[in-house]
């Protein structure tokens, strides 16, 4: 696309001013961590890396951040299952109701995180009658996790031609075996992001899971929640932030790498397919 | 056909044909899971916590009544203080939105159609890597810049201002940062999706670039501005940490968390208002073509 | 593409049926008031686990490691900043016990959240402060619901580099002239019962209206409290519930003056921070005396572990833990055997410990109801207190 000079400046400006307000609070967040007082003044006294020794040390913070890991391993391969089970029958057969299916799947991303929160405890604790911990954890997250997933995979399969499925029908296949050696290889990029994102949300999520975990259990955003004010803890929360991000720095990386088309016209489209997870289905 | 299909003749095979030629058991077999999980689970758990907003609270024991009423609906409508409370957290949600909308076209529209192949994958490293970085911790990071003599405050000094401080200001601020990177993405998708031909045959047609902007660019990518908006607009709707943080001011959220224990039914007619709004905007978007792939 | 489906149709009906049945076992049955549960009866071994929820600064590495060595009870601590927040999670029923204020108390009891402590099964029961045992926010139908931790008065606490002279009443945040001076820089106590701060302040000053009992409002007197309230908003420059953030405030000069507990009081001093408080020979009270709170360890109905739980109450009030526990907080202890073991020699004197006159002077938190107490039923109750803070706060 062809610009004259003054509009590419501006439009560098305004890519420039845009990660620009990304970026600074995420240092100014980054030069806390090695501020050397305790207290959040501006600007820091001096610096230290005392709070990453301490950070990396404190077995609550590691304790967290396993659970953490843990609950959105399971979280996404369980919205990982439900999304392909969803967007498979949304893109690939016509009933009755089909477009609510996208409507209710987008629902418990799209209502507040307290309504989602409040009514699952609820549920949990009066009608079940069931104790609040891991599993219901786990469950909160599933819920809002399974439309990242959908949306890439139906955005994949409604661009997907049906002629290779067809085709492997004809040549014999029954359903289980055209799903594993024709879609789903089709479709593991779109998954690989879906499950990126999935994993992102329920890793940092506070408010839902505010509501239904149980007493003894903490994932790393709630151990955050609790120390956040805490004099002698806040600087040491700054780190672990700041460890976090470094840590995922690699990950995202790589999963892009990984899940960038092979070859063909889609290849130019590079890192269409992360963004495809927060399109709307 | 490979090695690896015979080792599958056993009980898939039987499965699968079961379902060969039975489309409708195909369907419901796919969808029992998601919809057993989303329809009776989540939407039953909203019904019964929605349930309640039509209940009461005994005024002398303060135990919640179970027979029908609209009190709590009344309330809302009534008093003053409700809808402000509404009003000012919808105004910040619209506002954020055409923040971020406004931010991210930019960074989109770079990465998408002016970037090298390395430039949009950095740049997209460069989007997705904030998201991983605590929602408390950043909106605290805020605080501590907003404080008096915060960073914001350093920084203005010289020029003999001063920052917003806590409040309305420090809200939106606030939430148009923390949702930003949700914004960019559908919008990079939806011009991905553009085609470059396009763009060539409007200037081949001799349209200057802000006209093949204004006239083909923006109504494609509109639908995904809108998709990008529903995020931003509910993730301001329900928030109630960050006002908290910020600010001294009441958004919907923080009504609710403070009902919840002590007036359900209040809490639960609070709750109503975003759902309802929420649901309102996703028909529209719907209508706007948001929900569609081209 | 596959030929649409009419049993999809069927298929929608059975999940909408499904619905409709959820609701209405929700609606008949579930609604969550439990039962109050039983007093137990014996003390049994350990369950290896304790989950509590208290406030800022009442479970602490210094006495919760030993009592974890002594009973093998591991320790989990839920800290809240109200008392609201704490009733919310007793009713989820995962937790344990409570430190319980007036506020709280009659509420959890009410809902049946908490069940009666049989006393006998705390051996340092005997030896707390008579003023403490028997009172109305802790013993309901003649049975003791819970063991006293510690009280204390709310504290008037401002930056003695900025706010000068030094207040010795609370006008310095209630009185619109006043409070106008440090417009923005107010630290106000964020929850419904801080109209109770402006009742006692307006008993005071406003006699006419007769307030005899800051948390037994007629309406009269209760609007006249919340327009008070209404007034001073706009200078309040920040409402905390959460003690270290206030802590955080006053450090970085977001607050120069506010309500506010011992606890960040003392923790200011420690960084060595110039605020200063009425003294603590005063109790910290200013002119019109304070509202306050006098704290009990409830049980939950529906504990998991009540015998470590009853392990814990009777470890808070041993006479050498609850000297530490009111020395750390800077309240009095609950323990009168407490006194013999405090690291400052004059401690309980100090903290008028053993002083039931001076605690008049105190109002403990009380839930607020209808009843007033005198026959009349025209109070308001703790509903008219909440909605009335939201439109306070706007």
């Amino acid at each position: 696309m062809r610009l004259s000079r003054k509009a590419a400046l501006i439009l560098r400006a305004g890519v420039g001013v845009g990660l620009a307000f990304i970026y600074v609070p995420l240092l100014v967040l980054a030069l806390y961590a090695f501020n050397s007082s305790s207290i959040l003044k501006w600007p820091p006294p001096g610096l230290t890396l005392d709070w990453f020794g301490k950070a990396l040390e404190d077995e609550f913070a590691r304790e967290a951040f396993l659970t953490s890991l843990k609950a959105g391993a399971v979280a996404t391969a369980i919205a990982l299952a439900l999304g392909t089970l969803a967007s498979l029958a949304v893109a690939r057969h016509r009933f009755f109701g089909r477009e609510t299916i996208s409507f209710l799947v987008i629902l418990p991303i799209a209502l507040p995180g307290i309504v989602t929160g409040v009514a699952l405890s609820n549920t949990f604790t009066q009608v079940l009658g069931i104790d609040l911990g891991f599993f219901t954890v786990i469950v909160g997250h599933a819920t809002f996790c399974i439309v990242v997933v959908y949306n890439n995979t139906i955005a994949r399969l409604r661009r997907l031609s049906t002629s290779f499925e067809e085709a492997s029908a004809d040549l014999g296949a029954h359903t289980w075996q055209t799903f594993r050696f024709v879609t789903l290889p089709n479709l593991r990029s779109a998954l690989g992001a879906g499950a990126l994102l999935a994993f992102g949300l329920s890793f940092d999520e506070i408010i839902v899971t505010t509501f239904t975990i149980g007493a003894g259990e903490e994932t790393l955003p709630i151990w955050i929640f609790r120390n956040l004010f805490r004099p002698n803890q806040l600087p040491v929360v700054n780190a672990v932030a700041v460890l976090v991000v470094l840590i995922s720095i690699l990950p995202v990386y790589l999963a892009h790498r990984l899940t960038r088309e092979e070859g063909g016209p889609a290849a130019a489209r590079g890192g269409a397919v992360e963004a495809e997870a927060t399109a709307v289905p | 056909m490979g090695p690896g299909l015979d080792v599958d003749q056993g009980l898939s095979r039987r499965l699968a044909s079961f379902f060969d030629g039975r489309p409708r058991l195909q369907v419901g077999a796919l969808l029992a899971g998601p919809l057993g999980w989303l329809a009776i689970g989540y939407l039953g758990s909203l019904a019964i916590l929605l349930i309640a907003a039509f209940w009461s609270v005994d005024p002398l024991s303060g135990e919640v009544v179970q027979g029908f009423s609209l009190e709590n609906i009344e309330v809302l409508f009534d008093e003053p203080v409700y809808r402000s409370i509404v009003g000012r957290t919808v105004a910040i949600a619209a506002l954020v939105t055409l923040t971020d909308a406004l931010l991210a076209f930019p960074i989109a529209f770079y990465m998408a159609k002016l970037a090298s192949r390395r430039g949009k994958a950095l740049l997209l490293v460069a989007v997705l890597v904030p998201l991983w970085s605590s929602y408390l911790v950043k909106v605290l990071s805020w605080r501590t810049m907003l404080s008096s003599d915060g960073v914001i405050d350093w920084v203005l000094q010289p020029f003999g201002l001063h920052g917003p401080g806590y409040g309305n200001v420090a809200v939106w601020l606030v939430m148009s940062y923390l949702w930003l990177p949700y914004m960019v993405l559908p919008i990079y998708a939806g011009l991905e999706r553009i085609p470059n031909s396009l763009i060539s045959a409007s200037e081949d047609l001799g349209a200057a670039p802000f006209t093949t902007f204004r006239r083909v660019i923006l109504p494609l990518s509109f639908p995904a501005v809108v998709a990008g908006s529903i995020f931003t607009f509910s993730l301001t709707l329900g928030d109630y940490i960050t006002p908290r943080l910020v600010s001294n001011n009441q958004f919907i959220g923080n009504v609710i968390f403070n009902n919840i224990s002590n007036n359900l039914p209040l809490a639960s007619a609070l709750a109503l208002v975003p759902i309802v709004v929420m649901v309102a905007y996703l028909l529209v978007a719907r209508k706007l073509g948001a929900f569609e792939h081209v | 593409m596959r030929t649409p489906a009419h049993p999809a149709r069927t298929a929608w009906l059975v999940i909408a049926g499904l619905l409709a049945l959820m609701l209405l076992l929700a609606g008949c049955g579930g609604g969550g008031s439990s039962s109050g549960g039983e007093e137990l009866a014996e003390l049994g071994k350990g369950e290896g686990q304790v989950n509590l929820i208290s406030w800022a600064g009442y479970v602490e590495p210094e006495w919760v490691k030993p009592f974890e060595a002594k009973t093998g009870c591991k320790v989990n601590d839920k800290v809240a900043g109200t008392s609201d927040e704490m009733v919310q999670l007793m009713r989820s029923g995962q937790y344990d016990g409570v430190s319980a204020s007036g506020n709280a108390t009659a509420r959890l009891v009410d809902g049946g959240d908490v069940s009666p402590v049989n006393v006998s099964l705390v051996p340092n029961y005997k030896t707390v402060f008579s003023d403490l045992k028997d009172q109305p926010y802790n013993t309901f139908d003649g049975k003791p619901y819970g063991i006293p931790h510690g009280r204390g008065a709310n504290l008037l606490m401002w930056n003695s580099d900025e706010v000068k002279p030094a207040p010795t009443s609370w006008d310095v945040m209630l009185d619109p002239k006043k409070a106008a001076k440090y417009k923005g820089k107010i630290s106000a106590y964020d929850d419904p019962i801080y109209i109770a701060d402006a009742a006692v302040y307006l008993k005071t000053h406003q006699p006419e209206l007769g307030i005899e009992d800051p948390y037994e409002l007629n309406e009269e007197q209760f609007n006249a409290a919340v327009e008070l309230l209404k007034e001073q908003r706009p200078y309040v420059g920040e409402y905390w519930s959460d003690a270290a953030k206030q802590i955080s405030a006053f450090a970085n000069g977001d607050s120069t003056v506010g309500t506010t507990w011992q606890y960040q009081y003392f923790a200011l001093q420690e960084e060595g921070e110039p605020v200063a408080a009425s003294p603590a020979s005063q109790g910290f009270l200013p002119k019109e005396g304070a509202t306050g709170w006098s704290d009990t360890w409830m049980i939950s109905s529906e504990a998991k572990h009540p015998n470590c739980m009853y392990m814990w109450m009777n470890w808070i009030i041993e006479p050498q833990v609850n000297a530490e526990v009111a020395e750390y907080f800077g309240e009095a202890p609950a323990q009168e055997l407490a006194c013999e073991h405090t690291a400052e020699k004059d401690f309980c004197a100090k903290y008028h410990a053993e002083e039931p006159a001076f605690w008049k002077r105190v109002y403990y938190w009380e839930t607020p109801l209808a009843d007033c107490g005198n026959g009349s039923e025209e109070c308001m109750d703790y509903n008219k207190w909440v909605q009335a803070w939201t439109s306070i706060k706007g």
